[in-house]
């Protein structure tokens, strides 16, 4: 009997010790499921944004995109305009975040893909009005690259093509040029 | 009787417009000269190949149309009209080339957008846009600004004295100095200095503002060809918005202003008459008209509590209001916010503004201010004529370089023009009606269309209909040539049919 009850008590001690380390499991889980959600909640489209400006003025915003055209430093802060696909908005962060943005979009790189979370404001006050979101913190999602334009071959082909034509032409306007009468 | 038009007229026609396509394929070394400095291959070959498909057509013409004749005012009026049309179809090619238009067609629409002046664009991803194209782009505008038959008689045509209708056919009836093309290359004069003094201006501002060297003054070099040409293209898809300046936007606003006045007024001003600027009727009506529609956006902005504060609803408010009246087009707001945020009345002083334009020989589109002041003292000369007694001899007169007795000739034209251009505008919105959009919006985007405006409240996209496309391009070109030319060359081709 008393080793039964023995028994009884080292099951329920393994079973309770079980359930702690589920307990333990599930909030370790909860735990990176809301850090994971932190870093990469669904982000707001720009047409979202600038459609419904007024509805989110002043509230904290996640968006993504890719940094286009030039980092512009202004003292201690710089603007990165950031451009989804379809529109571009302007992000006002510290010079001290810039450090996660090295290509910028143009015509030979793709620019970083990057997440912003910061606060969206509909017409800044302290930028004449401007529709802009403040950073406070920004991800680094896709490094940018330099883009190879090749050189497609039809493109070749018709300047030799033309390049004949354009020959034969100038050479008919010559010949045939009216001569011109001494006076 | 209507007479058909001879083979010599269509030879005489073919000839000179062979000469201007020549000139405008000779444009086309600037951005291939860009290409070179920037490394840049593909845009290379796409202005290569553009520049031979445009010296081929410009020497079959010659060679097939080879004439002596001097042209006629019929035959001036078709050569500029066709010049425009031409001009777009082969300055479309490179932008078609790029591929970042969708279509030839949408390289079209910006083509005559660039020549006409107006900035409504179709272009996708121009953030990665090369500098080779991007240049283009605002080149274009800059031709067309000052006119591409303006192009070709300041370079490319020598003794010609047919000269003047084709300075006249593309609306410019205002002889500077003496000869025609004394006048146009004033002209040049004119936006070469200004194009100095402003890219140097923009770029010394682009550098403060945090941009590189090349960036600065390449942006500052676009910035101003667009602003001066009041077209309203930029080299990023934000616009003035992406450089998040007022300095930037000041200098912009100032450049716009410059581009709205008559190149006659730049004359007299750099001659020394400075008080030419307060007499000038234009000067006046453009005075009035910009602050009672600047009153009627202010106050419809300030109704829905849309910029908290005075200053910065001045700065949106005033700014996207000079560049609709100049016709320029540039924004400081997204396309969207005038359909979510700017309500009708606000949205009214800026349909109002781009219907007005700037100044007659100028850069802008629409009715202009002469006309407006024209109408306006014949209104006045009519009520003095009611109120005075009858036999009482009422003289109207105006300041306009010199003191201007008003005739009927005058007062009739002015009319005819702005009948004309308030029918582009109501067609425009009708054929918008037609596809869905509210009657405002269509008369925003078709009145910024024909007023060679610029300002879009997001119909123009690419997913707009092909006929909507093709119906802005015809505003646009018939907006910039002033009715005139056009007319002509519709009664040329119904000569053609119906004539004996």
């Amino acid at each position: 009997m008393g080793e039964g009850k023995m028994m009884n008590r080292l099951q329920a001690t393994g079973y309770r010790l079980q359930a702690t380390g589920y307990r333990l499991l599930f909030i370790a889980c909860s735990l990176q499921l809301a850090a994971c959600s932190l870093c990469f909640a669904q982000s707001i489209s720009s047409t979202e944004l600038i459609s419904n400006a007024a509805q989110y003025d002043g509230k904290t915003v996640e968006y993504e995109g890719e940094a286009v055209g030039e980092v512009m430093r202004r003292g201690a802060y710089a603007w990165v305009n950031i451009n989804d696909g379809a529109n571009a908005i302007g992000i006002w962060l510290l010079n001290s975040k810039l450090s996660e943005v090295n290509f910028t979009g143009s015509y030979k790189t793709a620019g970083d893909r990057l997440k912003i979370k910061g606060q969206f404001n509909h017409a800044c006050l302290m930028h004449g009005g401007d529709l802009d979101i403040h950073a406070e913190e920004i991800i680094k999602i896709k490094s940018g690259e330099l883009k190879e334009h090749a050189l497609p071959q039809y493109k070749q082909n018709l300047v030799i093509y033309l390049s004949g034509v354009l020959l034969c032409l100038l050479l008919i306007s010559l010949i045939l040029k009216p001569k011109q009468t001494k006076k | 009787m209507i007479l058909k038009p001879h083979l010599s007229d269509i030879k005489t026609i073919g000839y000179y417009l062979g000469r201007i396509i020549i000139g405008l394929g000779l444009t086309m070394f600037v951005p291939l000269i860009i290409a070179v400095v920037f490394g840049e291959l593909s845009p290379l070959f796409d202005f290569v190949v553009s520049l031979q498909l445009t010296f081929i057509a410009g020497l079959i013409l010659i060679l097939f149309c080879r004439t002596d004749k001097d042209l006629n005012w019929m035959q001036g009026m078709i050569v500029v009209s066709l010049s425009w049309l031409v001009a777009m179809f082969l300055g479309a090619l490179p932008l078609w080339l790029s591929g970042h238009w969708n279509s030839y067609l949408d390289a079209c629409f910006d083509a005559m957008s660039g020549f006409a002046t107006t900035g409504l664009t179709l272009v996708q991803d121009l953030d990665h846009l090369s500098f080779t194209h991007n240049l283009w782009r605002h080149l274009i505008m800059f031709i067309g600004g000052q006119g591409i038959v303006i192009v070709a008689l300041s370079f490319f045509v020598k003794g010609l004295s047919g000269a003047f209708k084709m300075y006249v056919g593309e609306a410019r009836d205002e002889r500077i100095l003496p000869n025609v093309v004394q006048t146009a290359r004033f002209i040049w004069l004119v936006s070469i200095v200004y194009f100095i003094l402003g890219t140097l201006a923009l770029g010394i501002t682009g550098i403060l503002n945090g941009m590189s060297l090349p960036n600065a003054f390449f942006h500052g070099a676009c910035i101003f060809m667009a602003a001066f040409d009041t077209g309203g293209f930029s080299p990023q898809s934000q616009n003035i918005l992406y450089y998040h300046s007022l300095p930037y936007e000041v200098i912009t606003i100032i450049i716009m202003v410059l581009g709205a006045i008559n190149f006659k007024l730049h004359y007299h001003i750099w001659a020394g008459e400075r008080r030419e600027i307060f007499k000038n009727i234009e000067t006046r009506a453009l005075f009035i008209t910009v602050l009672i529609t600047f009153l009627l956006t202010a106050i419809g902005l300030a109704q829905l509590h849309l910029y908290p504060k005075a200053l910065v609803l001045f700065r949106k408010g005033f700014y996207q209001l000079i560049s609709a009246h100049t016709g320029t087009g540039y924004q400081t707001v997204y396309p969207s916010q005038f359909i979510q945020e700017w309500g009708n009345l606000a949205l009214a002083g800026l349909i109002c503004a781009m219907a007005l334009g700037g100044a007659v020989c100028s850069t802008t589109g629409a009715i202009k201010m002469l006309r407006l002041g024209v109408i306006f003292k014949a209104l006045l000369q009519d009520i003095k004529r009611i109120i005075l007694p009858e036999k009482a001899i009422v003289i109207q007169k105006f300041h306009h370089i010199q003191n201007v007795f008003l005739a009927d000739a005058q007062v009739r034209s002015a009319l005819i023009i702005t009948l004309a251009y308030l029918m582009l505008y109501f067609i425009g919105s009708i054929v918008g009606m037609f596809y869905g959009w509210p009657f405002l919006y269509s008369l925003f985007e078709s009145t910024s269309a024909a007023a060679n405006v610029g300002l879009s409240c997001g119909i123009t996209n690419i997913a707009m209909p092909a006929a909507l496309k093709i119906t802005y391009i015809l505003q646009m070109w018939a907006g910039r040539l002033e009715f005139m030319s056009i007319f002509v060359l519709l009664g040329f081709f119904v000569a053609w049919v119906k004539g004996k």
